[in-house]
């Protein structure tokens, strides 16, 4: 019997804390094969623990605690001083009736399923419950009713597992340091150990040999143990700090060749768009901690604030549009993604960790956690538009159309994440909260493998990411083909791959939204739905096949290279059933199978009541049609015009033979049908000639019109009035410089003289003025 | 007790004019070496009225740790920089910067001297009782570990700093 | 005996010290107007000891803090004056004026 360890947690993030450690200190002395073997054994450890303290939370949520110990629980949560005896339990009480939990602390012999009713008893006798609550608790009865009893998850409340110590005391406040584990974090700790892991693994050999590989590992330990310690604070205040020291690894690590100017360009670039935004997260957190009554830093706490019903909603909508000043910058959202594209110019593994799998979540992960602020505060449950789900629609459909202009792979895979992290965000606005976190899991695993998948190709390819020099790589590299091939069909949404439910269950989530406010979201989805596929489509069929146009001479990566991305990959064909919908086109799978994800990660307690969009078919038909109509888009615009032969000579050739076409291109079958039927009979002419004079029209017209707006946002609004903003503030502060630069004599006296004076004139002021 | 509280403050003010007087000496004479030793002056009047404040643990640092050492580095860094060992003019800034220093100088003295006036006016001390070196070492390992660990920790990191400063290489 | 007797004794001492320390351009004499304003403070803290353990025979945080002060003086120092060795050594010259690398 494995002990109790989600209260231990922290050992996670204390491993990866002393591989940093025992890295940054011995680790030149061990030299490199023991650098690296020291981080990876670090990040399997961890591993090995999130996925027992994972296996202990399904078993916690499968047999909620009662009584005595689910009312110390409760109290651990709140994070407030815990009392004895009837105290406790009144406090359980007191709380459990003000954000709507159904449970009742002081009998503890409440079956489950006679809870439901209980609950709408007592909001009936309180008569305080809101009507928005009242509602929520309808809508889980009927749902409590239509699955027989099956799923009830809404019905009983698992509180968090919180463990806090003092980390010091001013003015009676408590500040504290901890852990929280639910089901969220529980669920981050597996994605970043995993993908941590694998990152360890495959940059032995894609660092093999750099210069600084020591440097290089220290800090990738440093980052997964800063972004665990994020992942599993209790507090908004050690969240602050988890934030901060996630950006400067990735200030580290985006720097790593900082020989090049244009690295060390990025990395500051990362570095300072990001602290634009973390002053909104200060403010944020600063205001949700006023807000919450001055007491406590505690995440549960300030949630619970927020849901009380008796929140100051004006105070939170501030609050919360200043936390989301920070997800905008970490999370790449509109106008402050600037910094992500040029983070490619770190190593190719740490993008895949950094800026596709983990660190930029960090922003998506922030609104999970705090969901209650920004459900109260913008009005999630209730209203119409607004910021955080419109910023979020908006940045995925900027960022889909900024990937079509782009020659360099991972920079297409950066704008890509944007897009996708808008579309966590978007889900988290339209109240789609399980889609939002569901997404951001499966997205972790088939980014990363895309990322590590262009890695590969580089690795190959003389460290170049220029598609226009790459091709033909399909026969060259199968397993790198392969696995991305899976990627990007994950990535665009074909079923039955991982990004399929995800982005599904978004699309339900906008369209199901509430009183249909979201139907611009849902539009939203579905454009990006269709760029994703067509964008990605562009990138795998430029990079893996044609003629290869570069010159090393490519060869497939070994096994440390391949293996990650084959697992990575198998994940993304894999995990999207962990959410499988209750109903799929009428198959009804038995309720301990479907919709996992949402029974064990979706928190209950602390958390606002949200309606569960249901699968919706026609949203599923549709998305798919538009993705696989993007993936044939693409394909018919690169295909046709890349290379010197233009539609005229091709049609030569298809007139020369079928066979030709075939070794020369390898069409698809659609394609490669008509153009066979075209060489046997007048029909199929008729058809061709339809196919290449109306189709191909409309099929280049919009490739054109698509690539002409995406080169007018990148050129226009992206570089010019954006960076200018960024370029003007830096010119304004080196004026500023230059005035001030003739102050500072370099003479230590004259400071000293200064410093005298100046403290002089202070103390006159306070003694004889004051 | 009248008789000792009036040597007290005759003692007192005996020391208090020689120290005054050796530290303008010390920033104003021309020769580094009797600066140096006009200082000892000052730090051994310090130690001095220490013992008139009842504080001998302290008094005896003093002399211990200023005297024996703190002097002895003053004059190992005067002799390694090899100045001239004469008369030099050169040790003090212009005169407009004296001036200035000067300025700054009294003026801080007259707001530091009318805030003590206006704060402590004329009280007394009372019955001053010996402050035993045995309660001062409890006081230090008990309430003030933490910072006495701190302080000794900064003390190997500036002696490392010093060597590392220091050597030739 | 009055407190302000040694509080202005300090005070003197400082503003001496601070004088010294403007005025000279002696690396190691300014080192010595420091050691001055250190002591001022030093004579401050255990008159007010002195003062507090009247009223309060077991409150010694003025002498400890004296003590402190003294250890960190003596860190200070040596600190201090390998700098100054250092600058002799790169410079043949410990005048301060001359080490102004870091004016913008």
């Amino acid at each position: 019997m494995i002990p109790n360890l989600l209260d231990k947690v922290w050992i996670v993030p204390a491993l990866m804390a002393s591989s940093f450690l025992i890295i940054l200190f011995f680790g030149k002395r061990f030299g490199t094969r023991a650098t690296a073997g020291i981080g990876i054994v670090a990040v399997s450890l961890a591993l090995v623990f999130s996925v027992c303290v994972a296996g202990q939370w399904i078993n916690r949520v499968n047999n909620p605690p009662t009584g005595e110990k689910l009312a110390a629980d409760v109290v651990a949560a709140n994070g407030l001083t815990p009392q004895t005896g009837a105290n406790i339990i009144g406090e359980v009480e007191a709380t459990t009736i003000e954000s709507g939990e159904t449970v009742d602390a002081g009998t503890h012999a409440m079956a489950s399923s006679e809870s439901g009713s209980m609950s709408e008893m007592s909001n009936a006798e309180m008569g305080t419950a809101s009507s928005e609550h009242a509602v929520a608790t309808e809508h889980a009865a009927t749902e409590h009713a239509a699955t027989e009893g099956e799923h009830g998850g809404e019905h009983e409340s698992v509180p968090p597992i919180v463990r806090t110590t003092t980390w010091f005391t001013i003015a009676g406040i408590n500040f504290e340091v901890g852990t929280l584990l639910d089901g969220l974090a529980a669920m981050m700790l597996i994605t970043v150990c995993i993908i941590s892991l694998l990152v360890h693994i495959y940059s032995t050999e894609y660092l093999h040999g750099d210069i600084r590989f020591t440097h290089y590992y220290a800090f990738l330990s440093l980052f997964t143990a800063s972004m665990l310690f994020y992942v599993l604070s209790s507090n908004t205040l050690q969240m602050l700090v988890g934030w901060e020291l996630v950006g400067v690894c990735s200030f580290g690590l985006i720097g790593h060749w900082w020989e090049e100017k244009k690295n060390t360009d990025a990395a500051l670039k990362a570095f300072l768009t990001n602290r634009v935004g973390d002053i909104g997260l200060i403010l944020g957190v600063t205001i949700t901690f006023f807000a919450a009554g001055a007491k406590s830093f505690n995440v549960l706490h300030i949630n619970e604030y927020a849901l009380s019903g008796t929140a100051n909603t004006a105070l939170l909508l501030v609050g919360a549009l200043c936390l989301f000043g920070g997800v905008t910058s970490k999370s790449g959202q509109f106008p402050l993604h600037t910094w992500l594209p040029d983070a490619m110019a770190g190593p190719t593994p740490v993008s895949a960790l950094i800026h596709a799998a983990t660190m930029v979540v960090a922003g998506v992960y922030l609104i999970a956690r705090l969901y209650g602020v920004f459900f109260a505060g913008l009005g999630i449950g209730s209203s119409s538009l607004h910021y955080v789900a419109f910023i979020g629609g908006f940045t995925t459909i900027i960022g889909g159309l900024l990937a079509f202009v782009q020659t360099d792979l991972k920079k297409v895979l950066a704008y890509s994440t944007i897009s996708q992290l808008g579309y966590m965000v978007m889900a988290l606005g339209v109240g789609a909260w399980t889609a939002g976190v569901f997404h951001l899991f499966t997205h972790a695993f088939f980014k990363a493998c895309l990322f590590l998948g262009a890695g590969s190709v580089s690795h190959a390819c003389h460290h170049t990411f220029d598609m226009r020099e790459m091709g033909g790589l399909r026969k060259k590299m199968p397993i790198t083909h392969g696995t991305f091939l899976v990627a990007t069909l994950a990535l665009a949404g074909i079923f039955p791959l991982a990004g399929f439910w995800s982005k599904d269950e978004i699309l339900s989530g906008a369209s199901a939204g509430q009183e249909n406010a979201y139907t611009l979201m849902l539009v939203f989805g579905l454009i990006t739905a269709f760029l994703t596929a067509a964008y990605m489509g562009r990138a795998y069929w430029m990079t893996f096949w044609g003629e290869y146009r570069g010159h090393a001479h490519p060869h497939e990566s070994p096994k440390v290279i391949t293996v990650p991305l084959v697992i990575l990959a198998a994940c993304a064909v894999f995990l999207g059933f962990t959410n499988f919908p209750k109903s799929f086109f009428g198959i009804e799978l038995p309720g301990g199978v479907t919709t996992r994800f949402e029974h064990y990660i979706e928190p209950t307690f602390a958390f606002p009541p949200l309606q569960h969009a249901e699968f919706t078919p026609w949203l599923a038909v549709v998305s798919t049609i538009l993705a696989a109509g993007g993936l044939f888009i693409a394909y018919q615009y690169y295909e046709k015009n890349r290379g010197p032969h233009g539609l005229t000579q091709r049609s030569k050739v298809a007139r020369a033979g079928y066979t030709f076409l075939e070794n020369k291109y390898y069409l698809d079958v659609l394609y490669t049908d008509i153009i066979a039927a075209d060489t046997k009979g007048p029909l199929a002419r008729a058809a061709y000639w339809f196919n290449t004079n109306v189709l191909d029209g409309v099929v280049n017209g919009l490739g054109t019109g698509a690539r002409k707006i995406a080169g007018f946002v990148y050129r226009d609004i992206d570089q010019l009035v954006l960076d200018g903003i960024v370029n003007g503030s830096g010119s304004v502060s080196e004026k500023s410089g230059q005035v001030l630069r003739h102050v500072q004599t370099g003479k230590v006296q004259q400071y000293a003289a200064i410093l005298f004076a100046g403290a002089v004139v202070l103390a006159g002021v306070f003694v004889f003025v004051i | 007790m009248l008789a000792l509280l009036v040597a007290q403050n005759i003692a007192f003010y005996i020391i208090a004019a020689l120290m005054v007087f050796g530290a303008l000496r010390v920033v104003t004479c021309k020769n580094l070496m009797h600066a140096a030793l006009w200082l000892v002056l000052v730090l051994a009047g310090v130690a001095a009225q220490y013992i008139l404040l009842a504080a001998e643990f302290v008094a005896i640092t003093q002399v211990l740790v200023y005297l024996g050492a703190i002097i002895v580095l003053f004059l190992f860094g005067i002799m390694l920089t090899r100045t001239k060992t004469g008369t030099d003019d050169n040790l003090n800034n212009s005169a407009g910067a004296r001036r200035m220093a000067a300025l700054i100088g009294v003026l801080l003295a007259g707001v530091m001297g009318y805030s003590l006036w206006d704060g402590f006016g004329k009280r007394e001390f009372g019955e001053l009782t010996v402050q035993r070196t045995a309660e001062v070492s409890d006081s230090i390992f008990s309430t003030y570990l933490l910072p006495f660990e701190v302080i000794s920790i900064l003390l190997l990191a500036a002696l490392i700093g010093a060597i590392v400063l220091a050597r030739r290489d | 005996m009055l407190v302000n007797q040694f509080l202005f004794l300090g005070a003197i001492l400082f503003c001496i010290g601070v004088y010294g320390v403007l005025a000279r351009r002696n690396a190691v004499l300014v080192l010595m107007s420091i050691e001055l304003i250190l002591n001022s403070v030093n004579i401050n803290l255990v008159a007010f000891g002195a003062m507090w353990h009247v009223t309060d025979p077991s409150n010694l945080s003025g002498q400890v803090f004296a003590l402190f002060v003294i250890a960190i003086a003596a860190a200070e120092v040596g600190v201090g004056l390998a700098i100054v060795l250092l600058i002799h050594r790169n410079r043949q010259s410990i005048d301060i004026n001359d080490v102004d690398l870091m004016k913008g």
